[in-house]
């Protein structure tokens, strides 16, 4: 009696050896998988650090592979002085955080009232905001240009008989385009935070009215709070891609240094001051790059928890 | 300027309008004015003058001399469109499995998702333009023996030949493996298309698992009949959006921006981006109308 309850135990316990032996195989082919498809995503991370501390003799010496010989900060110098690290990067910083700012502020107003304050024709306009994605930037690139070369706003000044101002090297095209709502990516952000805030419950907003809170504190203080996944989201975009960018930046300083353009100059910039030696230029370069990369890194570093639980929540999707 | 008694219904319209104020502002004078510009541009010349500049209205012939006679707008364009048309679907399956990949319960879960979504912060255009022909990497790569056969890291020599020898298509076999030379420039290309993905993942509700296992559903059939149905509208997003992004750093726009600002042709340059819109803008209909044709929506 006792014989067959243990047998039958047992039958409900062990399932079948088959699926456990299918189970297990999946994790450890699951596991490679995951950390295969991750050191290559890092390996040209971690070849990069290799290569920042080594002195120039390791590059010839074959016994060295990844660890450096002989540490040293040489190369960080180097390439800190021929891209001007410090201004360029304070330069950058300034504008990528102004942005940041400038932009979340006024894609997420546009964005709450195409999500809930409707009015006639926000249909439509939301439907441009798509449009403004679709269409490349390049598309639009000289006459950019040409507006911040010869600014007028609507034509103002030409009817004073003026001529427009000529705004390039200055930040003043940053911070229109973004606290316009028209500056990298923008229309993305508006679409990420409509439909974040789509999938805010309106009793929420309701309960706000009905205790007297205005549509402006509504938003301050009840969507704002219950959507920061989505502001986080947005912020680390805008922040990251501004840094990254080269595309607004070349288009409107010529003169003003900041990270993206600086590393491209600088293979040109270390042939003529440093070295004539490929493997040396080559680097440098990389040292550099590393320089420009190194704070978002250890920003993320910072703000990944956060990213990564947001999309556990968001509905980033539609 | 709101007035006391208009209804919370007017109010919120008029507040709306007030919130998408800035948008419109800036929609109306840094984007419908450009583009119509731009247009205007493209059928004329332009030559800067002092305090402005001038356009002669010109026709077609910027068109005319791009598609007959430019040296290399043809081949950069048909290169362009057609890497991007290799590339997204491939872009598309992997991150719709690293998604389904990364949605599992496993240890060190988080540290994989944070690692996975790297590459949108460290692939970007300066950046990777200096990667693609990174010296040292390539000098380090043979020095650590990682190229035995005489073939590069991370290629696919041997695979192809073992694909071949079992008899499957060329073309088939050289997209494969074609694929799998790239997969860097893949995966750090679909770090947003996996957060997508992901994210949509999460919205599928549990309930329609239970019952799937509860009629005994194996996980293929769960993946084909649940989540790969649920995940349709979002390969639509997400193929217009991978489209939209392989504009970001290709030779078409490297091209378009030098022929502004290094030969000063700016009414070439505008119909180029012309030529180019279009092109892509007739490809995002026909992908989305087949797309759209399949997709499936729960409510």
């Amino acid at each position: 009696m006792q014989t067959r309850l243990q047998t039958i135990q047992n039958s409900i316990k062990h399932v079948n050896p088959l699926d456990t032996v299918k189970r297990w195989s999946w994790i450890a082919f699951r596991a490679l998988l995951v950390t295969g498809l991750c050191f290559i995503i890092l390996y040209p991370l971690i070849q990069k650090l290799s290569v920042v501390f080594r002195n120039r003799s390791d590059m010839y010496d074959p016994t060295v592979l990844w660890i450096p010989k002989s540490f040293t900060l040489d190369n960080v110098i180097k390439a800190m002085d021929t891209m001007n690290y410090w201004i360029a990067f304070k330069n950058t910083l300034f504008i990528s955080a102004g942005t940041t700012l400038l932009q979340v502020l006024s894609c997420g107003l546009a964005a709450y009232a195409f999500a809930r304050l409707r009015f006639w024709g926000s249909e439509v306009l939301f439907f441009l905001v798509i449009f403004t994605i679709v269409v490349p930037p390049q598309t639009l690139m000289i006459p950019t240009y040409l507006t911040y070369r010869y600014f007028d706003f609507f034509g103002i000044l030409g009817w004073f008989g003026l001529d427009g101002i000529n705004l390039i090297d200055t930040v003043w095209p940053f911070i229109m385009s973004s606290s316009l709502a028209a500056g990298l990516k923008n229309g993305l952000y508006i679409f990420i935070f409509r439909q974040f805030f789509r999938a805010i419950p309106k009793e929420l907003e309701e309960a706000a009215y009905v205790d007297g809170c205005g549509i402006g504190a509504t938003f301050f203080r009840i969507i704002l709070p219950n959507a920061v996944p989505a502001f986080i989201t947005v912020i680390l975009f805008s922040f990251v891609w501004q840094w990254n960018d080269s595309y607004f930046v070349s288009l409107f300083f010529n003169k003003e240094q900041v990270l993206s353009t600086q590393v491209s100059a600088l293979t040109a910039q270390i042939y003529q001051t440093i070295t004539n030696d490929p493997l040396y230029v080559s680097m440098i370069l990389n040292t550099g790059t590393l320089l420009v990369l190194a704070p978002l890194i250890i920003m993320y570093i910072f703000v990944q928890r956060y990213f990564v639980e947001s999309v556990e929540r968001t509905g980033i999707v539609g | 300027m709101l007035k006391k008694n208009l209804s919370l219904e007017q109010r919120k319209a008029w507040y709306g309008v007030l919130f998408a104020a800035p948008w419109m502002i800036g929609f109306a004078f840094l984007f419908l004015i450009p583009l119509f510009q731009s247009f205007r541009f493209s059928i004329s010349t332009l030559k800067l003058a002092t305090g402005g500049f001038i356009t002669e209205y010109e026709g077609l012939a910027n068109f005319k001399t791009l598609l007959f006679t430019h040296p290399t707008f043809n081949r950069t364009l048909v290169e362009a469109v057609s890497k991007m048309l290799v590339n997204v679907p491939i872009i598309i399956i992997f991150s719709l499995f690293a998604a389904v990949l990364l949605n599992q319960k496993f240890k060190g879960r988080t540290l994989a998702r944070a690692i996975f979504f790297l590459p949108v912060i460290i692939a970007s255009s300066a950046i990777a333009g200096l990667d693609s022909n990174n010296f040292i990497a390539n000098v380090m790569q043979s020095a650590s023996g990682a190229a035995e056969e005489g073939g590069n890291f991370l290629q696919s020599f041997e695979l192809e030949k073992m694909l071949l020898d079992s008899g499957m298509a060329k073309g088939f076999v050289f997209y494969l493996t074609g694929a799998v030379d790239r997969i860097y420039e893949i995966i750090s290309s679909s770090g947003v298309q996996i957060l997508i993905f992901l994210a949509a993942l999460q919205s599928i509700s549990p309930s329609l698992y239970e019952s799937a296992k509860m009629e005994g559903a194996t996980g293929y059939e769960i993946f084909w009949k649940i989540t790969f149905p649920m995940m349709t509208p979002l390969i639509l997003t997400n193929t217009i959006y991978s489209v939209i992004d392989s504009f970001n750093n290709n030779s078409m726009s490297g091209l378009i921006s030098k022929t502004a600002f290094a030969q000063f042709e700016f009414g070439h340059s505008a119909a180029m981006s012309w030529i180019y819109f279009l092109i892509i803008s007739l490809l995002l209909l026909i992908i989305g109308w087949i797309i759209s044709k399949r997709v499936f929506y729960y409510d």
